[in-house]
């Protein structure tokens, strides 16, 4: 099922991964997230995907442009009829020139690992302006590990719209890797939606890659998994290319959700502007670690960088470090970050008008949230955000309630 | 309607409210008038159950209950409201999502049937000709961008639509010219009944001349010094406080 080349690739990032290990809390790029509990566990590796599963009403058939179903790593349907000027093709199919281009396997060991276990995924090819979008839908179930693996190239002036949702039930291992390439001119918007289990384990990578005058806007929504790593790089190699990543994290109880971002400004004239939000609750604790480097070429540099963090809770952990790595002084860069609670005052006025506790909670919360929600640009994933953000501030309410008296 | 029983209240541990008595019947305006510090929010926002105000002594009875075993929202739906004196901004909640919520937690509290979209928008705007408050106003934030006039009438807007049993208004008529003190007025006039009781809570006695009361009670140093009808907010106008003040002082 897989080219010479991807053989060849495979057994290359497998050695890798047998020098690197898995990574620890010692290395400065994973010193908030501890990965030993993935590690420690038994996988299971699925030989083929089961004959039923669940959606879990997070299917986006009929309303996008084709809907690609996952489960444990094995693609099950619909069959595909690719139908220019967008070609999807299994990713065994993916071109020698962009598979494993861009996605370091070399210094990454979860992309290593990726790359040395991928098994199916999707491979998007898309020549021109396409309005609607992709969704790929991966589920997971209880004790397996998956490795889905997914190539997106926009050729020159060429745009689209991609929505990768995960979801599963039980305790499982999802570790995706995603490439995004962009070429001249080009404009993707690409959604994921980290659904998945709340006993689950999630690493996903997507590595952009942008030449010249390209645009790429990523959202995030990161509500589901025990512990989530989304690591997002953006590499700015053509001028005049700009960058949006959009993030939402929501953990409660005892999740742990790690976002990791390197934009890389390479080349002079290019944007990059990053908005993640955090709501903290219960014994959650969420990260942002977001790293912009701009060269010593890349003068005329537009960058700015913000993350805002609501706790919800006394015991919710939030650690935000935007970092600037600037190596020439002809660019505009700012960053800055707030961690807060909810404030007593509009608490207050929503309650004095008879609204409950809960719903003036959940009213400000999405108030706040809102702001990246909003910036999702498709309506029924805009919904399916929003009733999960719903669900997940309503399910530990007894628990808050306990403690707030 | 409401029987307040030497009610003593104050914030972080300061007392400011001193033994207060005051009873409001169905049917009847009252106005509470003192100079700044008497106590006069202390009272509005202790009623209202705002955070960090204290009871610290006596009790308050709403329709014969004990009105402060009730968190603020119970106290809405049983038919309370506060006009705030600073009504906060809110951005990213929708005020016609915000007021619909609020009516139909009311509602619902009263045995009656929510109102669907449509109904709601119906109401909200023939209560909004009251006030002079334009449409446009629905889709905004929570008094996002708001004057500081059209925030008060947006108070006495949402009194409209929630049909309150007992209004309380702190200072509604603060920062107000003399047009938008007529529409706030005329709002509350319009609540006018003998189900519906006002305690309006001032400084001036201007805004009297709208909404002419049938009680004044003169609060000072936290304590109500004086009672009586509604020309004693006319004597107030004319001789200041001061001499409620001395007069007070020189028979305790």
């Amino acid at each position: 099922m897989t080219t010479a080349i991807q053989q060849d690739v495979r057994e290359q990032a497998a050695e890798r991964f047998r020098q690197l290990g898995w990574p620890t809390t010692r290395l400065e790029e994973w010193k908030y997230t501890n990965v030993a509990p993935i590690a420690r566990s038994e996988w299971k590796r699925a030989s083929s995907a089961p004959a039923t599963f669940d959606t879990q009403g997070m299917s986006l058939q009929g309303r996008a442009l084709a809907e690609l179903v996952f489960v444990n790593g094995h693609y099950v349907g619909p069959a595909l009829q690719p139908a220019p000027p967008v070609v999807i093709k299994p990713i065994a199919q993916a071109p020698e020139e962009h598979y494993a281009r861009y996605a370091d396997y070399a210094e990454h060991p979860f992309t290593a690992l990726n790359t040395a276990n991928a098994q199916d995924g999707a491979y998007i090819h898309v020549q021109r302006a396409v309005e609607g979008f992709i969704h790929l839908l991966f589920i997971g179930t209880d004790g397996y590990e998956s490795h889905p693996r997914n190539l997106i190239v926009a050729e020159r002036g060429a745009q689209l719209s991609v929505v990768e949702t995960f979801i599963g039930a039980g305790k499982y291992f999802t570790n995706a890797v995603t490439e995004l390439v962009a070429k001249d001119g080009a404009v993707i918007e690409h959604t994921k939606i980290e659904s998945e289990s709340l006993e689950a384990f999630h690493i996903g990578t997507l590595q952009i890659h942008q030449e010249r005058s390209s645009s790429v806007t990523s959202h995030c929504i990161a509500t589901g998994g025990a512990l989530v790593r989304n690591e997002i790089n953006a590499a700015l190699t053509g001028q005049g290319a700009s960058v949006v990543l959009d993030g939402l994290f929501a953990p409660n109880g005892t999740q742990h959700i790690d976002n990791h971002t390197v934009i890389d400004h390479a080349t002079p004239h290019c944007d990059s502007l990053e908005f993640y939000k955090g709501v903290l609750d219960g014994h959650s604790r969420g990260i942002f670690d977001g790293k912009v480097i701009v060269r010593p070429d890349a003068q005329k540099t537009v960058s700015r960088q913000v993350n805002n963090n609501l706790l919800l809770s006394e015991t919710a952990i939030v650690d935000s470090k935007p970092t600037l790595e600037i190596l020439n002084d002809d660019v505009k860069c700012n960053h800055g970050s707030t961690i807060g609670q909810l404030e007593e005052e509009p608490m207050f006025y929503l309650r004095s008008r008879g609204i409950g506790e809960e719903e003036a909670r959940s009213l400000l919360v999405h108030a706040f949230a809102g702001e990246i929600i909003d910036r999702l640009k498709i309506e029924p994933v805009r919904e399916q955000v929003r009733r999960a953000l719903f669900a997940q501030l309503k399910d530990r309410l007894p628990e808050r309630r306990e403690r707030g008296r | 309607m409401l029987e307040i029983k030497n009610l003593k209240a104050g914030i972080d541990g300061k007392e400011i409210l001193k033994g207060i008595d005051l009873s409001i019947q169905p049917g009847e305006v009252h106005a509470i008038m003192g100079p700044n510090g008497s106590g006069k929010s202390t009272l509005a926002n202790v009623l209202a159950g705002r955070p960090h105000y204290e009871v610290l002594g006596g009790e308050v009875l709403y329709e014969g209950k004990d009105l402060f075993s009730m968190p603020a929202e119970e106290r809405a739906r049983e038919g309370v409201f506060l006009a705030m004196q600073y009504p906060v901004e809110i951005p990213g909640v929708n005020n016609t999502y915000f007021l619909k919520a609020a009516l139909n937690a009311v509602r619902k509290h009263r045995g009656e049937e929510e109102l669907d979209a449509m109904e709601f928008l119906q109401l909200a705007r023939q209560k909004m000709k009251v006030v002079d408050l334009d449409e446009s106003f629905l889709n905004r934030g929570v008094n996002e961008g708001f004057s500081g006039g059209e925030k008060k009438r947006n108070e006495i807007f949402q009194m409209a639509v929630l049909d309150p049993k007992l209004a309380i208004l702190d200072e509604t008529d603060s920062g107000l010219d003399i047009d938008a003190l007529r529409i706030v007025a005329e709002g509350v006039n319009q609540l006018r009944s003998e189900k519906h009781a006002v305690l309006v809570i001032t400084h001036y006695q201007r805004l009297l001349s709208y909404l002419v009361p049938d009680f004044v009670h003169v609060l000072a140093n936290g304590q109500i010094v004086r009672s009586g009808g509604k020309e004693l907010a006319m004597e107030l106008e004319q001789k200041g406080y001061e001499w409620l003040e001395q007069e007070v002082a020189a028979t305790s």
